[in-house]
């Protein structure tokens, strides 16, 4: 069937901002449906709340509307817009939820809009659990023993009868949010309650707990001539009982004979045949291992993470060929681009392994509760390719940048065999290590799958892992001993320190004995057709596929897995850097480990080397590639960390050199710089050691800031109040080796503002200031962010924008740059700069209409900001005001301390665009999920040194009249102000505590300011837990609660405001 | 113990010799794309006189496990793989791949670079070749290699003696034996069809005195223009009138039958992700195919047959129905084992036409 030819106008809906559980695979997803809408001469209508993603670029979409994903909003826009279809599909959960709100309410039906793909009926029948089950009972189909429940009691019932453990999972929820296993029937009463909470329907599922069984996914597509294909299957290292999200992940499986391979895949299509799927679809199974009893988990009616996993891993474009599907065609007419030959009916083979290992946030949440579950707790996750799971294993570790190169974690040499032996049960991000340690002491196979219940076929590959360590600290190196290492994925650094043998030595004999990486390419046949993908893995097999032309080449290097810090903002600048290079005639390359990136599609860069981004994998490609430059301003930390290696290699740095970026980060070159140009920085010092910090400390005077050098998102940075705290916060820094000095300054109270700049050597552009709503102290990924500044005095921006150019030209900056600024007692001070794009480029780029990167980019190979169209100087302020606002991901992670703070916490970003600040801070406010009501009631408890400046705020809220809780000390400190309030109960005071009062849902938002230290035992810790996991703002800066204000002051409501199309603006 | 493949062309490849690790032995060098089913690969007799390179770099990741057996008997000649595995891990399994090839005397290399060896076969088309961990003579290696020919190896496959399974009150059909996979006779049985496996060259007389329901051709190895005889028994089967399905092999000789013609594939399909038409639905599935062979599409006779069935990926005919006959046969293997089981409606039909 060709393409419908009614379809003209096609509304896609994103999936909002990066949160724990959808994060950048829906930009890939969205992006891969936009482009194949426009190269189908359809006209793109986008809403996305996230101003980082790539999908929501000018070149992606017709109209672009970047505002709060809610009915209420996409109703405007489709009134606006006259959509005649949409594609629900390609924008996760989130998409999906609201396309079926608007279908199951008529509104759809009576604007004529088509709902494209799978039909409202499918997805019901695969998202609603009860429909499921019952239609998954009439295909016999075997599900687990379970029942959907709405209240406590009937999960308790129903757990009497199938016994514990049961699992909970809440219906419409991503990422397993609010579910859980419960081993007790206190546990049960307790997930049960959060569970229905978090249910957008208010249901669960309680199921009998089958943890141990093999986790298999199939990703399958069907067209709606109901031809089926499975694009690839896959197999969990961690068996049932730990989200899919949070296990490590094998394609193809490992351990099916083809006889449960194909029962699972014949059982997969069966399903999505019966759900009428149109589109992509994933199966997740649980296999018994001792026989071939099985049961379906779930089925995800639309592009998941899966799929973007499955669609690296075999290098079939499935949003791709799903978007056609929703078009209209069938499988046997879309080409198959990766052979140009093909069709896209047909299955993918690999001759490879993938694996993929999630990155988790732990190190983030000191606090937090390790251990996996149901719940998802993971930011983001690494690829890897390789010819064995062996190798696949040890580059995915090395992707990770955990601090880690091998299966050796420090610390664990140190247990007793014993304490090994207690630990293997720990089902935490640590097991795998845990497991090596545990071959390590002669813990047989056997025992570890006992005890963990991981295929003996994964334990065996440690175990050969373990056995090379052994080889290599024991054995003479030979030249075959070394290509052995070399084909399990040792790195030579590994190699050097286990053998000791230099690194040079290693070099000498692997270049002596031709023990070099080749490059493979991903073709999705095992050779069997000539493919044209330029898609490359390393292996130490011989023959490089790698092709070669004597064009001019650039490497740019992609930012590594999502985390907090460094999310899809980096990859929006690393795409956006190939696609200026390529408008520059350059051949380019990139070097990537995301597999939920946009950046690794293989028809971004000429080149895509899914590879890890450590030096020696990097040298690999430069060694085949030899190119002319390479690029590290674009991808975060990451790319940076590669400066200095790359010089060394010989790869000239395109734009800033590596010395002057050095001269950014190092803190005695950097305080020269400003001396130079005479700009003020808060005072401080470097230091190594604690007795140092307090030295330091004492004579800046209390509070201090401390934090290590060289990282991004604050890492391990904290606001020092006392020489105890110094102590505390330096000791923590130190738990990794620290190559840097760690930094101590005087902490100004003040605002910050932060701009992005290009400088060409001469002049700087600077497209804006922003302005954060929250004072220093919180990180500026944290902050909210306002374009243009509101409240910033004349001389004050003239000073930042004359500081950024003296500062810019004093460090030879070629291209990005990213500084903080503190404006404390009238005067304007430098905090930081950053020599490379930052988190806020991609929104600053399209608010103002300038293309930062692809200026940027030009810079960089000698053009002149003068010579081209934009000018020098500040850019014109925009008529629209900006906010940007954090998400966080705070009730994914048990036990995370939600309190804001020099280190940054959140995972993603939502923006509000209006013609008045007030109006583009309540949609921002919308879009992340706040109560925006103008009524209502609020809980406040801050500490004593807060307490004078919440009492207008109090007075604000009471005012418009809200009711206003507060505890004890705070109730008194309001009533001595003529403010009414009802005091609660401190926790340990009495019954009718706060925590019931926030679990009781009567209060609109919590107001909390953090006592000093990072201790979990406190009052405030529990009460902002408490909010968090009850769905309940709360705000821990004064700042937000009076932004918030200043969104509720005008009782605005979301449909009377204007839909934004940022295209015209 | 390091051993060599020769090819044809002169290539070496360098592996590590395990199975029987003594066994020289020359085979059609010929590569297969799935990602698990290797037992009943190597146990399927089509690939008989052929040297089998898995794609899939890692081999017996869950054993060997008999049940997954699709004959007696191992007939492949020699394997080329990527790497051994050292653990397999399955609730099924019974022994290792290492040692069950060493059982059946068949050598195998590891640590071979297929995907280059892949390439190689896909440009150049199949090519014969020679296992030994001697290279020393070449020349002799390459003369025996020149010399080696699959040949006819039906009759070196095909069963001795008539095999009847199933109960005596079903349903019978009779089974052309060319070197049939034991799934094929599973997908009668369970369907409550018993099924009488007769040798490929029995005279079609003898064979209708079973007055069986219906006859399914076998797939089997080799070139089907070497097989002569059993296209007579054929010739003479088509006049009993009786519903005929032919598969792979057994598809190829009802069109030789009819004076169609068959040629070389340049590297055959071989894999479990052939995506085929069916001409009069529309409708593509996934099958799991094994042949060098085809039947070319203009020879086919359009006022007696029709093409029924094309591969997607080359425009090959994968199936034929003809006309005013009960007859259907099918390039692809709807019996799965290994590959997908997407057409296992096809014994359903033909069962219905019983």
């Amino acid at each position: 069937m060709p393409k419908n030819s009614e379809i003209k106008k096609v509304l896609v809906i994103g999936s909002g901002p990066i949160i724990i559980g959808q994060a950048a695979e829906f930009d890939y997803a969205g992006t891969q449906a936009c482009r194949e809408l426009k190269k189908e001469g359809i006209e793109v209508v986008l809403i996305n709340s996230n101003p980082a993603t790539i999908m929501t670029d000018k070149n992606m979409a017709d109209k672009i509307y970047i505002e709060p994903l809610t009915v209420t909003t996409v109703k405007k826009v489709i009134e606006k817009e006259h959509p005649d279809s949409i594609l629900p599909n390609l924008g996760g959960q989130t998409g999906l939820n609201l396309a079926m709100e608007l279908a199951e309410c008529g509104f759809l039906a009576e604007h004529n809009v088509r709902l494209l793909g799978t039909g409202t009926e499918g997805i019901k029948n695969a998202e609603d659990r009860q429909a499921f089950k019952d239609m998954m009972e009439s295909i016999n189909e075997p599900c687990i023993s379970s029942k959907v429940v709405e209240t406590v009691e009937d999960a308790i019932d129903f757990t009497n009868q199938i016994g514990l453990p049961v699992i909970i999972r809440p219906a419409y929820t991503l990422g397993g949010t609010g579910g859980g296993i419960a081993y007790t029937m206190e546990e049960l009463e307790e997930i049960a309650n959060s569970g229905i909470h978090m249910s957008r329907v208010g249901q669960i599922l309680v199921e009998k707990c089958i943890s141990g069984w093999k986790e298999i996914e199939y990703e399958v597509m069907r067209d709606s001539a109901g031809n089926c294909i499975t694009i690839c299957n896959m197999e969990n290292i961690d068996p049932v009982g730990v989200h899919t999200g949070d296990s490590i992940v094998i394609a193809p499986s490992q351990t099916l004979a083809d006889k449960e391979y194909q029962m699972l895949r014949t059982s997969a299509i069966k399903i999505i045949s019966a759900l009428k799927i149109e589109g992509g679809c994933n199966v997740q199974f649980a296999l018994n291992p001792n026989s071939f009893e099985y049961a379906v988990i779930e089925v995800n009616p639309r592009v998941s993470r899966s799929s973007a996993l499955a669609s690296k891993a075999t290098g079939y474009p499935i949003a791709k060929v799903a978007t056609k599907i929703a078009l209209g065609y069938t499988l046997d007419e879309i080409k198959n681009e990766v052979t140009g030959k093909t069709y896209a009916c047909f299955e993918p083979v690999l001759d490879y392994v993938v694996v993929k290992i999630p990155k988790w946030p732990f190190k983030k949440f000191l606090t937090a509760n390790r251990t996996l579950g149901t719940q998802m707790k993971a930011t983001g996750e690494v690829m890897a390719i390789a010819p064995n799971l062996e190798a696949g294993l040890m580059k995915a570790i090395r992707s990770l940048e955990e601090n880690m190169d091998s299966f050796i974690m420090p610390g664990l040499a140190d247990l007793e065999k014993e304490e090994i032996l207690e630990k293997l049960k720990d089902v935490d991000n640590d097991r795998i290590f845990v497991i090596a340690e545990a071959i390590r002491r002669e813990i047989s196979v056997e025992k570890i799958h006992e005890i963990t219940t991981i295929d003996r076929f994964f334990i065996g590959c440690i175990y050969k892992i373990v056995r090379m360590e052994n080889e290599l600290i024991f054995n003479e190196m030979n030249s075959k001993m070394l290509l052995k290492a070399k084909k399990m994925g040792f790195t030579d650094k590994v190699i050097s320190r286990l053998s000791g043998m230099s690194e040079s030595e290693i070099l000498k004999m692997r270049e002596e004995n031709g023990i070099v990486a080749n490059f493979k390419m991903v073709d999705t046949c095992a050779a069997e057709f000539e493919a044209r993908t330029p898609y490359y893995y390393s292996s130490y097999d011989e023959e490089n596929e790698a092709r070669q032309t004597d064009k001019r080449k650039i490497m740019v290097l992609g930012s590594g897995p999502i985390r907090i810090g460094q999310g899809i903002e980096f990859d929006y600048c690393s795409v956006h850097g190939v696609w200026a290079l390529k408008k520059l005639g350059f051949e380019t390359i990139i070097v990537n480990n995301n597999p939920e990136t946009v950046s690794t599609d293989f028809d971004i860069a000429d080149k895509l080397y899914f590879e890890p981004l450590t030096p020696e994998d990097v040298k690999n490609i430069v060694d085949t590639e030899k190119p002319e430059g390479a690029i590290v301003q674009f991808g975060g930390q990451t790319a940076i960390k590669l400066t200095k290696a790359l010089s060394d290699m010989g790869v000239k740095i395109i734009g800033t050199s590596a010395e002057n970026m050095d001269r950014a980060e190092d803190r005695k070159e950097f305080d020269e710089a400003l001396n130079n140009c005479g700009i003020l920085r808060p005072k401080g010092s470097t230091i190594y050691t604690v007795g140092e910090a307090k030295e330091v400390a004492n004579a800046l005077g209390y509070p201090v800031l401390v934090r290590p050098s060289y990282v991004l998102g604050g890492q391990g940075m904290a606001i020092a109040y006392d020489d105890n705290e110094i102590e505390e916060y330096i000791n923590e820094i130190n738990l990794v080796a620290q190559e840097h000095p760690i930094l101590v300054d005087k902490y100004m109270l003040g605002k910050e503002l932060e701009v992005d700049a290009i400088c060409d050597g001469e002049n700087v552009l600077i497209p804006g200031i922003m302005e954060h709503l929250e004072r220093a102290g919180v990180h500026s990924g944290d902050s909210i962010s306002v374009y243009p500044t509101q409240s910033v005095a004349e001389h004050h921006q003239a000073k930042i924008v004359e500081y950024t150019e003296k500062i810019a030209k004093e460090l030879n900056i070629i291209g990005m740059l990213n500084i903080q600024f503190i404006i404390s007692n009238d005067e304007v001070y430098i905090i930081e700069v950053n020599p490379r794009s930052s988190r806020t480029v991609p929104y600053i780029s399209k608010v103002t209409n300038l293309p930062m990167i692809d200026i940027a980019t030009r810079v960089m190979f000698g053009e002149k900001l003068r010579d081209m169209e934009y000018g020098t100087g500040v850019w014109k302020r925009s008529d629209y005001v900006c906010v940007k606002m954090p998400i966080f991901s705070f009730e994914k992670i048990k036990n995370a301390d939600t309190s804001l703070g020099p280190e940054m916490k959140s995972t993603g970003e939502v923006l509000g665009v209006d013609r008045e600040f007030h109006n583009a801070i309540l949609k921002a406010f919308i879009a992340s999920g706040a109560n925006v009501s103008s009524h209502g009631a609020i809980l406040i408890t801050v500490r004593n040194k807060d307490k004078e400046e919440m009492l207008p705020i109090a007075q604000k809220f009471a005012a418009k009249g809200f009711q206003i809780y507060a505890t004890s000390g705070t109730a008194n400190f309001l009533a001595s102000h003529g403010i009414n309030s009802t005091a609660v109960e401190k926790i340990w005071e009495g019954k009718d505590s706060i925590i019931d009062l926030i679990q009781s849902g009567r209060i609109n938002f919590v107001i909390n300011t953090p006592t000093k230290g990072k201790e979990s035992n406190r009052d405030g810790f529990k009460i902002r837990r408490t909010a968090v996991e009850c769905k309940i703002p709360c705000f821990t800066s004064l700042d937000t609660v009076n932004a918030l204000y200043t969104a509720i002051e005008n009782e605005m409501k979301e449909e009377y405001l204007e839909v934004v199309n940022i295209v015209e603006i | 113990m390091i051993g060599y493949l020769v090819l044809e062309n002169g290539e070496v490849f360098e592996g590590e010799r395990f199975g029987a690790t003594t066994v020289d032995t020359a085979c059609e060098v010929v590569f297969n794309t799935g990602m698990a089913g290797y037992l009943e690969t190597f146990t399927d007799p089509s690939y008989s006189g052929q040297g089998i390179v898995m794609t899939y770099p890692l081999i017996g990741n869950y054993g060997v496990i008999p049940e997954d057996f699709e004959s007696e008997n191992i007939w492949a000649k020699a394997v080329f793989i990527h790497e051994l595995a050292e653990f397999d891990s399955n609730f099924r399994k019974e022994g290792n791949l290492n040692k069950f090839l060493r059982e059946y005397k068949i050598p195998g290399l590891t640590n071979i670079n297929t995907r280059k060896l892949t390439k190689i076969l896909r440009e150049s088309g199949t090519m014969k070749g020679f296992v030994t961990s001697d290279i020393s003579n070449m020349t002799e290696i390459m003369k025996k290699i020149k010399d080696y020919e699959v040949g006819h190896v039906v009759r070196q496959v095909t069963t001795k003696q008539v095999m009847s399974y199933g109960k005596s009150n079903e349903k019978q059909i009779v089974l052309m034996d060319y070197g049939f996979k034991h799934n094929i006779v599973n997908s009668f049985l369970k369907r409550g069809v018993g099924v009488t496996v007769c040798p490929s060259n029995m005279p079609a007389n003898k064979i209708l005195q079973l007055k069986p329901d219906g006859i399914l051709l076998s797939n089997g190895p080799g070139d089907p223009q070497t097989c002569r005889e059993e296209i007579a028994v054929i010739k003479d089967l088509i006049k009993a009138d009786l519903p005929i399905f032919g598969i792979c092999l057994g598809h190829q000789l009802m069109a030789l039958a009819h004076g169609f013609q068959s040629a070389k594939l340049k590297y055959g399909h071989r894999g479990p992700n052939h995506p085929v038409k069916d001409l009069a639905t529309g409708k593509v599935q996934i099958t799991s195919q094994n042949h060098g062979y085809y039947i070319v599409a203009d020879s086919v006779n359009p006022e007696i047959a029709e093409v029924s069935h094309i591969n997607l990926n080359d425009n090959t005919v994968e199936g034929i129905r003809y006309k005013n006959k009960n007859i259907a046969t099918v390039q692809f293997h709807p019996e799965a084992c290994p590959g997908p089981q997407d057409s296992s409606y096809l014994f359903e039909e033909f069962i219905e036409k019983l």
